[in-house]
């Protein structure tokens, strides 16, 4: 999700980085452009981010629904490392209503998942989304997009998953990697923890070894990231975590 | 009587500068004997994958078992976050790491080298290593501001014979001085230490207190010793000729990159297998730790033909 002021200082490093690894990948602002941007009958600004959602999701629908079989929606200053999001899915079915993210609560009852760290939805899932919203069964009944696409979600018995890893590791995270790896003296949750589902961890155990996303991430850690993921690494170092 | 007094004083003072100002001509001589000097500023690189797919496991075995490193470590409680930071991750990869201190912590455990001169501790912590270093042949000397990734430090010496002299790092030149950089870190074999040692006792080629007048930072001081003892520095890069050793941090080098390459970033910036970066906070150090030896996309094997073990007690790799 992009907009035109950000295509230079944001959206390109998405672009030089992450977005090549998707399959598809849509670049959904306000203005049509040839970075290449989707536009969609949309304003610019947090207030109208959920219609811009909800305009997103129904463009896909119409239009690539068949083109794929998970659906991400991730901010133009997120960083996704889509081989770690296609392990995680790999034993799920896309025919089955659910979407994995980040999970947080409370405000929907079965939980909702973080705008800012990605979430990503099954074929299902989608068809149920536009579906409500073509029904009434959904509206834009709040501006804020995490909140309001959970509510509908779970009036269209969409599900929740789990997507942390086998040890219980996270792997969408709304915040930049400084925010959690950092080893803490025992304290009380800090503010940017306190929506979790899940009990949260701080310290080296907070992140799984495949994380999936990173959020609030600047052009320079953008591919800081891109580096340490796809690039620097310990010459013939066995890792701990093997997950197979 | 006065008036001729002051002169002899003026002209003192005046010879005597122009003796000072001889005695820093001497030892930074900008590039009079370049033409025709024999070029001894070397660039080291690892082995290619193709000639270490050639060794058999037994090879392997012994390369694995001979690229040990002792890693030291020269702190002070002015840096103890740095300090904290370094024991807790990097150097838990060394096969032994000693951090060396001008002054005792209480926070925490060194080796108290009770000395407030940076030569004369680098010089008593090289002893230090060189009588306590086991069968380990290789040494990393090191800051705790600096981060090291010893895997790849293993592999870039890993062909190489420690029982020759070898002082690896990033060279930068000094007028006819050629000396590793010690912000991104410093290699030495054991035989460069050994002559290193025996250059020590030559209190005029290699004094203790260094020169009285003119102060060298130690990493000159280093190399000149070295030097007299026919060891030179050479500059680890890998197989595209890109430093393997930096003092810069990862973030400042990316920055760099995308001002000069906009295009091709992570590529022209920095090597997959670099062992140095330098000048990162405590914070991107613990965040490098997880980038360097967790963080990782599904699927990508290696089939590197070493294997290192991770380190035992440790949770942040």
């Amino acid at each position: 999700m992009t907009q035109p002021q950000h295509l230079e200082s944001r959206t390109q490093h998405v672009r030089d980085t992450w977005g090549k690894r998707c399959n598809i990948v849509l670049y959904m602002s306000s203005k049509e452009s040839d970075f290449p941007t989707v536009g969609l009958n949309v304003s610019e600004g947090r207030s109208h981010l959920y219609w811009k959602t909800i305009r997103a999701f129904q463009h896909i629908h119409k239009h690539h629904l068949d083109d794929a079989d998970w659906f991400l929606k991730a901010d133009d200053d997120t960083f996704v490392v889509l081989e770690n999001l296609r392990y995680g899915l790999s034993e799920h079915n896309t025919e089955e209503p659910m979407y994995f993210g980040r999970r947080f609560v409370p405000f929907v009852a079965q939980g909702y998942m973080s705008g800012g760290a990605g979430y990503v939805l099954s074929k299902e899932a989608l068809r149920r989304f536009v579906k409500g919203f073509a029904d009434g069964l959904c509206s834009h009944n709040t501006e804020i997009e995490d909140i309001g696409l959970g509510r509908c979600m779970e009036t269209m018995k969409v599900k929740t998953g789990d997507s942390r890893d086998v040890l219980e590791r996270q792997t969408f995270h709304p915040y930049p990697p400084d925010y959690y790896l950092l080893r803490q003296l025992l304290r009380p949750r800090p503010w940017y923890l306190l929506y979790e589902h899940y009990d949260p961890v701080e310290g080296p155990g907070c992140c799984s070894d495949l994380a999936i996303s990173f959020h609030y991430m600047d052009a320079v850690g953008m591919h800081t990231l891109e580096y340490y993921t796809y690039h620097l690494r310990p010459y013939g170092y066995k890792y701990r975590f093997n997950p197979d | 009587m006065m008036s001729e007094g002051s002169s002899f004083m003026k002209g003192m003072a005046l010879g005597g500068l122009f003796c000072l100002v001889m005695t820093y001509f001497e030892t930074f001589n900008p590039g009079i004997h370049s033409e025709g000097h024999l070029h001894l500023h070397h660039h080291l690189k690892p082995l290619s994958k193709e000639e270490l797919q050639k060794l058999s496991e037994g090879q392997m075995s012994d390369l694995t078992q001979q690229v040990r490193v002792y890693c030291l470590i020269m702190v002070t409680p002015k840096l103890l976050v740095h300090w904290a930071t370094a024991n807790d991750t990097w150097s838990k990869h060394c096969d032994k790491s000693v951090f060396y201190t001008s002054e005792s912590s209480k926070a925490l455990e060194a080796f108290d080298l009770q000395e407030q001169d940076e030569w004369a501790r680098m010089r008593k912590a090289i002893k230090h290593a060189f009588e306590n270093a086991g069968d380990l042949r290789w040494f990393f000397l090191a800051q705790p501001t600096t981060f090291a990734i010893i895997e790849n430090l293993k592999y870039l010496v890993l062909d190489k014979d420690s029982s020759q002299p070898f002082y690896i790092g990033h060279t930068e030149k000094s007028g006819e001085l050629d000396y590793v950089e010690y912000d991104s870190g410093i290699v030495l074999s054991y035989e460069a230490v050994r002559r290193l040692i025996e250059m020590f006792k030559d209190e005029d080629k290699c004094p203790e207190r260094g020169n009285a007048l003119w102060k060298m930072p130690e990493e000159k001081q280093l190399a000149t010793c070295l030097k007299y003892s026919g060891v030179f520095a050479e500059n680890g890069e890998d197989a595209q000729g890109k430093g393997l050793f930096n003092k810069k941090s990862v973030s400042s080098m990316i920055s760099d990159s995308m001002g000069q390459n906009p295009a091709d970033v992570v590529e022209a910036c920095c090597p997959d297998m670099a062992i140095t970066f330098g000048g990162m906070s405590p914070s991107q150090m613990q965040v490098l730790m997880y980038g360097v030896y967790r963080l990782r996309p599904y699927g990508h094997d290696f089939h590197d033909s070493l294997t290192f073990l991770p380190p035992k007690d440790s949770d942040n790799d």
